[in-house]
């Protein structure tokens, strides 16, 4: 998988959870603000990546990340470089 | 004391997803029966349920609301909706006035066992998901729909087994007889999915008259082997006579009379004693002396020894009278949790609509239903007074008495 697949998927699941409108997501759109999430939200984001992705999100990962463009790098820096290409 | 009235009923069943549908199939003695082949493969003695098709409320409410909902919850949305528009409340009036909820449930089976489920494989409870714990609470109908309608007045769950849906509208009349409240949505859910009978089924309660579907539920009935469980939700509208008046709504009908009582027993196995007195309470409550009773909406679930002694109950206090009788769950199954208040429901449409739902598959009496003015076929008829019965495990009762208003 290459880094636009990554995204692709990262975006299809993403649209699936929190039904909101794909041409709303771009990578300087805000995150929280885009996919309205709440506290509660959260929650729901970590299974979503734990369910697509593999791996745990911790609390405290969220820290930080403000875009799309955030998320999908944190999310290449947990993802196993070799099954990036 | 304030006078209580019926201003807006809504259900969500399966012989109907709608008022309209509910009172066709009341009329025309429709079964909503079936053999689900899924409950033999997973165990069940008895394949027999009430079928309840699974709303989909994608577009209807966004996906928070939605994935804090259990199914007996979606049910009792759509059951509330159609209330709340038949007693002509609109958000705006839910906005600023106090209006509350008591609805009954007693179980959410599937999510917990859904959840525990995923923490079982995962070893993880985040990842249930944000939703879970507000699905899997006993509270989990008035927590949503609390919620979704922004309601602010009472809010709690009443939970009496068999009789929550009953108890449910009892005290919401209290509460407004009383005067500490205006208008209450009242309720009962139960949900269906395949989890959450399982136990009961247990216990040998369930019909195995399964080659035929519709005619395994008959109350009263001498060859009657068991109840069929079933589910869905019903809402009634409950207001003061003051409130409805002022702001010109239509008035159903009306709360006369609410009575209980405990059996002091046995967990399952039912009482004469207990009823009796729950019923008496009613009358007494009601003021009204047997004889002004036209039919009673009995809670006969189709097991050989709860129909009897319901049977000798009803014949103790209105034996001389002999008031027109029939048990619904006929049609529906025992919708359980949500059973005294879509009863409510069903009783009211027929008394609105003129005529008296069959008593479906009463074909031969046994020495005590022979005592009782059952309904075989559906009968027009004027009635002005309704009653109507909801017994629990644990020996809860509960009684309800409404009144056309003229």
């Amino acid at each position: 998988m290459n880094q636009s697949d990554l995204i692709l998927k990262i975006n299809g699941f993403l649209v699936d959870e929190f039904e909101v409108d794909p041409a709303s997501i771009s990578p300087e759109a805000n995150l929280k603000e885009t996919l309205d999430l709440d506290s509660l939200d959260y929650i729901d984001l970590v299974v979503v990546v734990e369910n697509n992705l593999g791996f745990k999100v911790k609390p405290e990962d969220f820290v930080g990340i403000s875009t799309f463009q955030d998320f999908y790098n944190y999310v290449m820096s947990r993802v196993p470089s070799k099954t990036l290409v | 004391m304030n006078r209580v009235v019926i201003t807006g009923l809504g259900i969500y069943s399966c012989i109907g997803k709608d008022l309209s549908e509910v009172t066709q199939s009341l009329y025309q003695g429709k079964s909503g029966i079936i053999l689900d082949p899924n409950r033999k493969e997973f165990g069940y003695r008895s394949g027999l349920t009430g079928f309840v098709e699974k709303p989909n409320l994608k577009g209807l409410l966004d996906r928070r609301a939605r994935i804090t909902l259990p199914e007996q919850g979606e049910y009792a949305y759509l059951a509330t909706v159609e209330a709340l528009k038949k007693a002509g409340l609109d958000q705006d009036y839910l906005d600023h006035h106090e209006v509350g909820i008591l609805y009954g449930n007693d179980s959410s089976a599937k999510p917990v066992i859904d959840a525990i489920d995923i923490i079982r494989e995962k070893k993880d409870t985040t990842l249930v998901g944000s939703g879970s714990v507000f699905q899997t609470m006993n509270s989990t109908v008035t927590i949503n729909l609390a919620t979704i309608f922004k309601l602010r007045g009472v809010n709690f769950t009443i939970s009496a087994a068999c009789a929550s849906g009953s108890h449910a509208i009892g005290l919401g009349y209290h509460f407004i007889k009383s005067g500490l409240q205006e208008c209450i949505i009242c309720g009962g859910a139960q949900e269906t999915n395949i989890y959450s009978m399982g136990n009961f089924d247990s216990l040998s309660a369930f019909s195995l008259r399964e080659s035929e579907p519709a005619r395994a539920s008959r109350p009263f009935d001498r060859d009657r082997d068991g109840l069929i469980p079933s589910g869905g939700a019903a809402t009634v509208i409950l207001e003061s006579l003051e409130s409805a008046r002022r702001r010109g709504a239509t008035i159903l009908a009306e709360v006369i009379g609410y009575g209980f009582s405990s059996n002091g027993g046995h967990i399952s196995n039912p009482t004469v004693d207990g009823p009796a007195r729950s019923l008496q309470m009613a009358m007494r409550d009601a003021s009204l002396q047997a004889g002004e009773v036209d039919y009673i909406n009995a809670h006969a679930t189709s097991t050989p020894a709860g129909d009897a002694s319901e049977a000798r109950a009803i014949d103790e206090v209105f034996g001389q009278v002999k008031p027109f009788v029939s048990s619904t769950k006929s049609m529906t199954g025992h919708e359980c949790w949500m059973a005294g208040a879509s009863e409510i429901v069903y009783s009211v449409l027929m008394m609105q609509h003129g005529f008296l739902a069959p008593n479906l598959n009463f074909e031969n009496p046994d020495e005590d239903s022979a005592k009782l003015n059952i309904v075989k076929k559906t009968l027009e008829k004027d009635i002005n007074v309704i009653l109507s019965n909801s017994f629990g495990f644990g020996g809860t009762n509960s009684t309800l008495i409404v009144r056309k208003m003229n």
